[in-house]
């Protein structure tokens, strides 16, 4: 009997052959949550092309024309799907461009925590005694202080440290701030995995063939852990966002001149019982979308690797 | 002849998983006696466990028992409702799981759990129950036993949790108990005691006993009479002592043959090439078939079925074709 | 044990201390009390005689020593923004934070609990699933939205409950609480709600994925095989091992709420020490940050303390006992 032989097949196709793919394709809930939130995720981005005005250019901006409600009501014109604010924005506009400043904090603050907390994850599994005793002990510490306090502290400090800050140290603040509580997950969890891979053989034979340790944790440790890493990070990414919003709208969030989702919200809630609910339900909408869609995703990967669960 | 206690007749076992319906049990038939005690030995992933699952109604979902029976004392048991079925777990069947550590609840007392099961199946005051736990502890060998119900498990070694177990599962005096593994989570040492205390309850207590292992030795000095299992279906079945010393079936043999004895003068270890096929990829025909030292044209397509061979039944083609003269 | 509780002293005294020491620094270098006390064309004789008066040029262990020795007493100064002793604010303002943190606490323990159960038990039904959902949506959606939306529906649209303060309360002693009225609950009503729907959401997770867990161990597949109820299988042994790890969650978390209060209570102009804070770090009062963080980090770590205590009660395997004997 003579057996053919096929050349393995490339990462991509074993991708799709594999069962997360799967997983994904049956899930129609997955599947929507992916198009949604790419959806958010496009607008926000091309902002400047996708937006039917730019409401932060002043010379477009319309005075006479605020507090139009949403087009499909009396009142309303096609020009603004969504309504005006009562300086006559493009609300349709505005969660755009909001939906991107509270994109790129979220992220970026994921990003951060990402790297800072398996960093000291890794170290903290590979390094042992002490070290690892330490940064534990931060962690614990850390851990006990709900983020939303943490957050605002930091931000009230920086606030009084740099009263006259410049945007970009404003953003650099609030993304310090949203990341300091958020990387002990990712802490925990890379220590936890490394603990468990440094005994495998595998790392063993590197050591005693002298491969330095810092090699043996990035390239052998680590992609064996970034799996849960990726969860976490997903569900992160919404969590940042909600907390980026909660403090943007509490006053103390992005500066005024980049107005985040949070902002909008706030803006509008003045508004709220003078009957013009357009100018903070479309942004809370559009807020709720992007959380939720990004969490369903993570919830789904979650189960799509778990191996317990196949 | 008495009438069997337990009857197993054709019984299939799949899992339907998302590639297609893997078959884990195909045409399982065994009985066993009042009383007696039945081995039943293969490797990991031959279905053994999955056999002792499918008598105490606890197939794990998505598995599910695709056609055949299984009847107690005559009386079916595998299409029960749930509810009848619970019934019979317990008071009728006994079960016992192979780790001892994870099958107490860690947070009841020993107490709280042999008079609950008591309490569950028997007519008797929660005062009577506790005085059975007490009898059964005592007889499982534990000693001060009436302090040790107000224990909990992890103050117990694993030995005497395992006899516990032991206790728990003759609580409601069964008349056939299922041990799966009950000696591989534990210390070399300490397995002898366990058999033989398991054997010597169940003849006390008039229970027969559907010993599931991987361990020939266990077999040899508890069984009367042994299964063997080959990728979900029966290869051999037998009196120990024959199954043992005139083993019909080639992969039977060459289990035996696999086993170092004290005085073996051989230089190295018997053993059979290959592996046991997974479950998708059964081989047509006899399972054996592409590993079997003495392999026909005729295993490569037809199945056998278990046939008198002689001192035992064996699923096999060489002892077969006397019967098809 | 004594020895457990000794090590859980120590640290809870060294987390204060931390945080003293936080909150010692905020006093130092943020912002400039002298500046904000006198205004901005004091002399600079009275800004020295200021800073002599406050003891600001005293060395550094024997400022942060009198700063402990006056926040063990409680005094944390005078508020910048509203110049009233600092622990008359914040007294004034706990009732209030401390009800609607419990209020919000029994609900969501009492709603996930019991739902978490169920979507355990049910897996795999349209029910469970809806409440898979719900769960879903309450941490997707930010606290302050579910307070905006609250208002929407049931105070701008159906004027059914009153939108900010607390309503009519009644002061017993020290305490001003609104349990007593009918109006304190209306407005009681849609804050605790607001606050509870993030922790119910987390509860409801927690509780359902810890009871899968806990249905697929060894010692339920026993259980089961030895006939018992299914009523004893899943509120007897599974609910009590599920609810072991939940206490310590659920503890966690009341220290989480009354952080979240502050978002809830500006929401709903609800006037308690949340808000109070709020206006503090949108205004640098540095007194009234210090001694917010101060009094949080206080109940953080008591709370901690009962439910490691908690954890002892519930699960035998932590109690030192004599070790195992015999085979």
């Amino acid at each position: 009997m003579t057996t053919t032989v096929t050349p393995a097949p490339g990462a991509i196709a074993r991708f799709f052959d594999g069962d997360v793919w799967h997983s994904f394709k049956s899930s129609p809930m997955a599947i929507t949550a992916a198009v949604i939130a790419a959806v958010c995720v496009f607008c926000a981005v091309f902002a400047n092309w996708v937006a039917p005005h730019n409401p932060f250019d002043l010379a477009s901006v319309n005075l006479s024309d605020s507090r139009l409600p949403p087009a499909w009501e009396e009142g309303g014109s096609r020009r603004y799907l969504l309504g005006t604010d009562d300086q006559g924005r493009d609300i349709l506009s505005a969660i755009m461009y909001g939906a991107r400043i509270s994109l790129f904090v979220g992220v970026a603050s994921v990003l951060v925590s990402m790297v800072v907390g398996v960093g000291l994850g890794l170290l903290s599994g590979f390094a042992g005694g002490k070290v690892d005793a330490l940064i534990m002990r931060v962690c614990d510490v850390m851990l006990s202080f709900p983020s939303l306090l943490v957050a605002l502290l930091i931000d009230g400090v920086g606030r009084a440290v740099f009263p006259n800050a410049h945007d970009t140290l404003a953003f650099g603040v609030l993304i310090v701030a949203i990341s300091l509580t958020g990387w002990v997950q990712y802490a925990r969890t890379v220590r936890g995995s490394t603990l468990v891979e440094r005994n495998r053989e595998y790392v063993q034979a590197a050591r005693v063939i002298g491969v330095k340790p810092s090699r043996i944790m990035f390239r052998h440790v680590l992609p064996n852990v970034m799996g849960p890493v990726l969860v976490l990070a997903t569900i992160h990414v919404a969590a940042a966002i909600l907390t980026e919003a909660t403090l943007s709208f509490l006053g103390v969030g992005v500066p005024p001149t980049s107005p985040s989702l949070g902002t909008l919200i706030r803006i509008g809630n003045d508004f709220l019982f003078s009957g013009e609910w357009w100018i903070t339900i479309f942004p809370g909408a559009m807020l709720i979308l992007i959380a939720l869609s990004v969490n369903l995703l993570g919830d789904w990967l979650r189960d799509a690797l778990n191996p317990r669960l196949r | 002849m008495t009438s069997p206690l337990l009857e197993v007749k054709n019984l299939r076992v799949e899992f339907p998983t998302r590639r297609g319906t893997l078959l884990a049990l195909d045409d399982i038939s065994f009985d066993i006696a009042p009383g007696e005690v039945l081995g039943v030995v293969g490797e990991s992933g031959a279905g053994k466990s999955l056999t002792g699952a499918a008598i105490i109604g606890l197939l794990e979902p998505p598995g599910r028992i695709a056609g055949g029976e299984i009847r107690l004392d005559g009386q079916r048991i595998d299409n029960l409702p749930y509810e009848q079925m619970r019934a019979i777990r317990g008071r009728r069947i006994g079960a016992i799981f192979q780790d001892p550590l994870t099958s107490l609840n860690p947070l009841y007392t020993i107490g709280r759990q042999l008079t609950e099961t008591i309490m569950t199946h028997l007519p008797v005051s929660a005062e009577e129950a506790r005085q059975r736990a007490i009898r059964l502890l005592q007889e499982t060998g534990i000693p001060a036993a009436e302090e040790r119900l107000e224990q909990y498990p992890h103050q117990f070694s694993g030995g005497m949790r395992q006899r516990v177990v032991i206790a728990l599962a003759l609580a409601a005096e069964p008349e056939l108990i299922v041990a799966d593994e009950p000696t591989t989570a534990l210390d070399v040492s300490i397995q002898a005691q366990i058999i033989s205390l398991l054997k010597r309850l169940c003849k006390d207590h008039g229970a027969a006993v559907m010993l599931v292992t991987h361990d020939m030795g266990v077999i040899a000095e508890t069984c009367d009479r042994v299964a063997v299992m080959y990728a979900g279906r029966i290869c051999e079945i037998g009196p120990v002592h024959e199954v043992i010393h005139h083993p019909a079936h080639p992969y039977t043999a060459g289990l035996m043959g696999s086993i170092p004895a004290m005085d073996d003068t051989r230089e190295r270890l018997l053993q059979i090439d290959g592996a046991m096929p997974r479950l998708n990829a059964i081989p047509a025909g006899c399972a054996f078939n592409p590993r079997c030292p003495q392999v026909m044209e005729r295993c490569r397509r037809e199945r056998p079925d278990l046939s008198d061979a002689g001192r035992t039944r064996a699923a096999c083609w060489l002892h077969a074709q006397e019967a098809v003269k | 044990m004594l020895a457990f509780i000794l090590r859980r002293l120590a640290q809870a005294f060294v987390v204060m201390l931390s945080v003293a020491f936080i909150a010692f620094m905020l006093f130092q270098y943020v912002g400039d009390p002298v500046a904000s006390m006198l205004g901005q064309d004091a002399t600079p004789e009275q800004r020295l005689a200021l800073r002599a008066d406050l003891g600001l040029d005293q060395p550094f262990p024997v400022q942060f020593a009198r700063f402990v020795g006056n926040a063990l007493q409680g005094d944390f100064g005078l508020s910048l923004r509203q110049g009233r002793k600092v622990s008359a604010l914040i007294a004034e303002r706990l009732p209030a934070t401390l009800e609607l943190s419990v209020a919000a606490a029994v609900i969501a323990l009492a709603v996930g609990i019991p739902l978490g159960v169920f979507a355990a038990l049910k897996r795999g039904t349209f029910a469970s699933q809806v409440a898979m959902t719900v769960s879903l949506l309450g941490v997707s959606l930010p606290t302050f939205l579910i307070g905006i939306l609250l208002i929407l529906l049931f105070a701008v649209t159906l004027k059914w409950l009153p939108s900010f303060g607390r309503g009519d309360t009644v002061s017993l002693g020290g305490w001003t609480t609104g349990f007593l009225t009918v109006d304190g609950w209306k407005h009681l009503i849609l804050p605790a709600i607001t606050l509870s729907v993030f922790q119910l959401a987390l509860i409801l997770r927690l509780v359902r994925a810890e009871m899968l867990e806990v249905l697929r161990t060894d010692y339920i597949k026993f259980a089961r095989a030895r006939g018992l109820p299914n009523a004893s299988v899943y509120f007897g042994h599974a609910l009590k091992n599920t609810l072991v790890p939940v206490i310590t969650i659920t503890g966690l978390q009341l220290g989480a709420l009354i952080a979240f209060a502050i978002i809830t209570e500006t929401v709903f102009q609800w006037p308690g020490m949340g808000l109070l804070f709020i206006q503090a770090v949108q205004f640098a009062d540095v007194p009234v940050m210090a001694a917010y963080l101060c009094l949080v980090a206080l109940i953080f770590v008591i709370v901690n303390l009962v439910v490691d205590l908690l954890y002892f009660a519930v699960d035998p395997r932590l109690r030192i006992e004599r070790p195992a004997g015999g085979h």
